[in-house]
């Protein structure tokens, strides 16, 4: 059948795509080749757009084992053990299917994790939806929708990762209105393993047998990495068949399996078969090894009859996997998954020629080189331009009057029951937050920490974006979205000390987005070199658009951190105050500001989105130097054993932290210790700042801690020596929530009210 | 003392009761393998939670018709000591072993959180380190933990005392808001007649260490291990 130009746009391939294919094979590609062509140099798995900006990110440091490239990124954390993970989104499948969608995205990430050799122990996510209520702009029949898409997710989500057996140790959930018809799922794993057990994949070992492994074959998920890289359209309905299904089960039964069969020693490679499946799998493996493969895919199990060579390729059925053993060892790998009931049949073998040669009933149906279609994918340098910037930079007329002198303990409630900080116990709460038990700090803190057992170690982990920061200016919002992660693994009191990132934005043949996506990238480069963390992987979903409607541009990063406990047990430290009398303390890198600054500020916070339905200004100044001073400081009072908490200062500012700090008890369902307290907030504050900028200004670089009083002056001394400041603001109480300005009362309130308003179940 | 836990595939809270039938009992606990019939001589038996077969029929259903099955029933009607956590409770129900049904939780999926528990009958070999009406801390994480039984069946477990944990305040109060599933008369864990075999929904083991927040769960594996050396 000859290839018509009519095809050849329907696989999203254009001229000068197909002029380099036929340079590639030297002839016209037949249309299972065009079809892989199709998907390996789609966005999703090839990058081109993004593939330029990225070779600008930090990925080099003692602390990294594997940066870029592999299936996960590898970082040392001690005696031995390597610490393996990875953020993926899965954005476009769970608009389509949302349960499917979310669940398949966690799905693959394990895979990814376990791939190179790791055991997953904990899981986080960062979603964004769509508000549920309708209003602003939202109408009823999209909040029903929006609605339905969160249930599906968190279920999703909840159903994979609960029967797997990992624990999920939080994430962040946003709403807002731009997500509406973009929901975003970024998925973030981390596995541990012996540094002398990891796994690459990589196809070594000329004439060794490739065998398939998981479950069997069908029709479902074709196209599916290229449906993620194009907009959604009225029709995208019909593109459901396109989402996979996925088996927790099955992919459980694989886990123990592949970890299994690694430690016979007869597993030269081993990669998951994700996007583009059995395609992506063997010629990455081949083309990391500089080996050629090949496949003869009548000897693939397949669960459907009558399947061509195109849609076998094409297939994103989940859980399976590809592995290379040493040629002569297959039993010892076959009689492991008969073990665990799985399938596992020779499929192909290494070859010395660098091609992927595939066969299908005794005829050869493709043959391409494995570097055509990973290492030459197109790479473009797509034309940038600032978009013209409609947002106003000062206040809207009307928004500074409207903030000022209001009834700030009503504002404050109000604002506890903003669905973006309200408590997300109804979300993680369906998750299994505690498996495998390792969990020291689970969601509802600053980070999740886990423990190494065996070990005098752990891990810290966080998640952050924040679109609205992007919006307003790409490169600074990115920075903060490091510095906002990495700050939160510091007040556990664990060292940041690596970092993977999930880019999710909208078309990239949009000059406007494109510049978005480099400046983004920019900021996430400067910020993990200023704060010792370099990128190790990670992933680029672009076309979040429907009918021309982009996101805010949304990078998420996540962080990973390491603490040690020589003598004794690993303590992460806890959001929560520890009793009555104590000292409370905000440390702070925040630049000094003027009013003027302040209230531009003032536009990215969710105090002006929430109550004043505005969005203007910049987002917060970031001093990164001062940043990193900010998380030395935790980490050694921490180690010195100074502090009772540290909480770090976000969204809804330093108000809402100290409302988060009171009852941050309620996440371990401890009623009788709940602890109020009595601030006063002249310290905090340049004395021109209004009293809205002082309560829910979200400034950079601060974190409320509590201590004992008589540690008070050597943390203030520390915080001096590093270059920050150190404000004590006040007391820890039995009960009430009371803070003071200039003498005057701004907030008194009854911790109960506050606990309802911020939907805590004491 | 060797405790063995069976391990089916599915099962994903293996090696965390592994972990601390190990802590309890000072040396090493056993997997012990569905497809085999053999306990390797140990003296008690841990069925830990997961999701057995990927409960794709019903919590437990499956799983009851494993080789490994038939030993425990045989090892339990001998007096042996078995204890069934989350999917365990399950399983023993399925299998007869204990009476009852878990349905799906009511009014909610899958919750995981920290619950009270009050121990009502200290007199089993995992309770008896207990004094009777003590409240500990321990987590659920369960969809389907909603505990249902006949009329008549609930009322022989009452007057027979053969349920042993109930959900409370962490007052000891049993009050409906303090039960998060909607199971009868708020019970979390029951016993055989004989109360060797002990079921239960929440998850000591995830209590049993001051740095995972609470080791108030730990007194369940204490309990059988003290059993065990006063009898031995």
């Amino acid at each position: 059948m000859p290839l018509t130009p009519d095809i050849i746009a329907q696989h999203g391939i254009n001229a000068e795509e197909y002029e380099k294919i036929r340079g590639l094979l030297g002839r016209d590609p037949n249309l299972t080749e065009l079809g892989v062509f199709s998907v390996m140099w789609s966005e999703h798995c090839s990058y081109k757009s993004s593939r330029l900006h990225l070779k600008n990110l930090p990925t080099a440091g003692p602390q990294v084992l594997q940066g870029p490239g592999e299936n996960a990124g590898v970082i040392d954390v001690g005696d031995g053990w390597a610490c393996v993970f990875k953020i993926e989104s899965h954005n476009h499948p769970s608009y389509i299917e949302p349960f499917q969608g979310a669940a398949t995205g966690v799905g693959g990430i394990l895979r990814d994790v376990f791939t190179m050799g790791a055991r997953p122990v904990a899981i986080m996510d960062s979603l964004r939806f769509g508000p549920c209520q309708p209003g602003q702009g939202t109408t009823a029949d999209v909040a029903m929708r929006n609605h339905a898409i969160v249930e599906g997710v968190i279920g999703g989500i909840a159903h994979y990762g609960n029967c797997f057996g990992v624990a999920n140790l939080g994430g962040e959930t946003v709403f807002d209105a731009g997500y509406s018809a973009n929901p975003l799922v970024n998925a973030f794993a981390l596995g541990i393993a012996r540094q002398d057990a990891l796994f690459f994949g990589k196809a070594s070992g000329v004439g060794n047998p490739v065998i398939y492994v998981g479950a069997k074959t069908g029709r479902d998920g074709i196209h599916g990495a290229t449906m993620a890289s194009e907009e959604f359209s009225d029709a995208s309905a019909g593109k459901r068949p396109n989402v996979q299904v996925g088996d927790p089960f099955l992919e459980k039964l694989l886990l123990e399996a592949c970890l299994e069969v690694m430690q016979t020693g007869a597993v030269a490679g081993i990669q998951d078969m994700g996007a583009a499946g059995l395609t992506s799998s063997s010629c990455e493996m081949g083309a990391r090894a500089g080996t050629g493969i090949a496949l003869d895919l009548d000897r693939v199990p397949q669960r459907e009859t009558g399947m061509s060579a195109y849609e076998m390729l094409l297939s994103e059925s989940q859980e399976r996997m590809l592995l290379v053993a040493h040629k002569g060892r297959e039993a010892e790998v076959f009689a492991v998954f008969r073990k665990w009931g799985l399938d596992a049949v020779t499929v192909g073998e290494v070859t010395a020629d660098g091609l992927l040669r595939i066969t299908h009933k005794g005829e050869l149906v493709a043959l391409i080189p494995n570097t055509a279609l990973t290492d030459a994918a197109p790479k473009y340098d797509r034309p940038q331009k600032a978009p013209r910037r409609t947002l106003p930079l000062e206040p809207p007329p009307g928004a500074r009057t409207a903030a000022e002198k209001r009834d700030w303990s009503a504002d404050l409630r109000g604002l506890l029951g903003s669905p973006n900080i309200a408590s997300k116990a109804w979300v993680y709460e369906s998750y299994d937050t505690m498996v495998r038990t390792n969990t020291l700090a689970g969601p509802g803190g600053d980070a999740g920490v886990i423990r190494l057992k065996g070990t005098k170690r752990g891990l810290a982990m966080a998640l952050d974006g924040n679109g609205r920061y992007c919006e307003l200016d790409p490169r600074l919002g990115a920075q903060l979205a490091v510095a906002e992660a990495a700050r939160k693994v510091a007040c556990v009191g664990a060292r940041p000390i690596a970092a993977t990132n999930c880019l999710n934005f909208g078309n990239p043949e949009k000059p406007e987005v494109m510049w978005q996506l480099a400046q983004a990238i920019t900021g996430i480069g400067e910020a993990c070199r200023a704060l010792g963390t370099p990128i190790t992987g990670g992933n680029v979903s672009l076309y979040n658009e429907t009918l021309g409607r982009g996101i805010q541009p949304t990078p998420v990063v996540g962080v990973v951190g390491t603490m040690d406990a020589p003598s004794g047990e690993v303590s992460p430290l806890p959001a929560r105050f520890a009793d009555q009398g104590r000292a409370i303390v905000l440390l702070s890198g925040a630049p000094v500001t003027d009013a003027a600054t302040a209230w531009r500020e003032f536009g990215a916070s969710e105090y002006a989105a929430f109550q004043l339905h505005q969005l203007w200004g910049q987002p917060p100044a970031l001093d990164l130097k001062r940043e990193h001073a900010l998380h030395t400081v935790l980490i050694e009072a921490h180690r010195q054993g100074w502090l009772d908490s540290a909480h770090q200062v976000s969204t809804g500012g330093i108000a809402t932290c100290l409302v988060e700090c009171s009852l941050a008890h309620t996440v371990e369902r401890i009623p009788e210790a709940v602890f109020g307290l009595a601030v006063n907030l002249d310290s905090v504050a340049e004395r021109e700042l209004d009293d809205c900028l002082v309560l829910f200004g979200e400034r950079a670089s601060q974190v409320v801690v509590s201590c004992d009083p008589a540690h008070v002056e050597r943390l203030q001394q520390a915080a001096r020596t590093a270059g920050i400041d150190a404000f004590p603001i006040g007391v820890t109480t039995a009960e009430g929530f009371t803070l003071t300005r200039g003498g005057r009362p701004l907030v008194g309130d009854d911790l109960d009210f506050l606990a309802d308003a911020w939907g805590a179940k004491p | 003392m060797k405790i063995g836990v069976v391990v089916f595939p599915g099962s994903n809270c293996d090696h965390d009761a592994l972990h601390i039938a190990q802590l309890a009992a000072g040396k090493p606990a056993v997997p012990l393998w569905h497809e085999n019939a053999s306990l390797e001589g140990c003296q008690a038996l841990i069925i830990p939670g997961g999701f057995s077969y990927g409960d794709y029929l019903r919590t437990g259903a499956i799983a009851r018709f494993s080789p490994i099955m038939q030993s425990v029933r045989a090892f339990a009607e001998g007096g042996g000591p078995v204890l069934g956590i989350c999917n365990g409770f399950q399983i023993l129900c399925e299998a007869g072993l204990l009476e009852g049904a878990l349905l799906r939780n009511a009014g909610t999926g899958f919750v995981c959180r920290p619950v009270y528990l009050r121990v009502d009958n200290n007199r089993t070999p995992f309770t008896h380190g207990f004094e009777r009406g003590e409240v500990m801390r321990v987590p659920i994480a369960h969809g389907e933990g909603n505990f249902y039984a006949d009329p008549e069946v609930l009322e022989e477990l009452e007057e027979k005392h053969r349920v042993v944990f109930r959900y409370c305040t962490h007052g000891g109060a049993i009050e409906p808001e303090a039960n998060p599933n909607g199971s009868l008369h708020n019970i979390a864990g029951i016993c055989n007649d004989h109360g060797n075999v002990v079921g239960l929904m929440p998850h000591p083991e995830r209590a049993s260490e001051a740095a995972l927040g609470s080791n108030e769960g730990f007194k369940v594996f204490e309990s059988l291990c003290r059993t065990y050396a006063t009898h031995a």
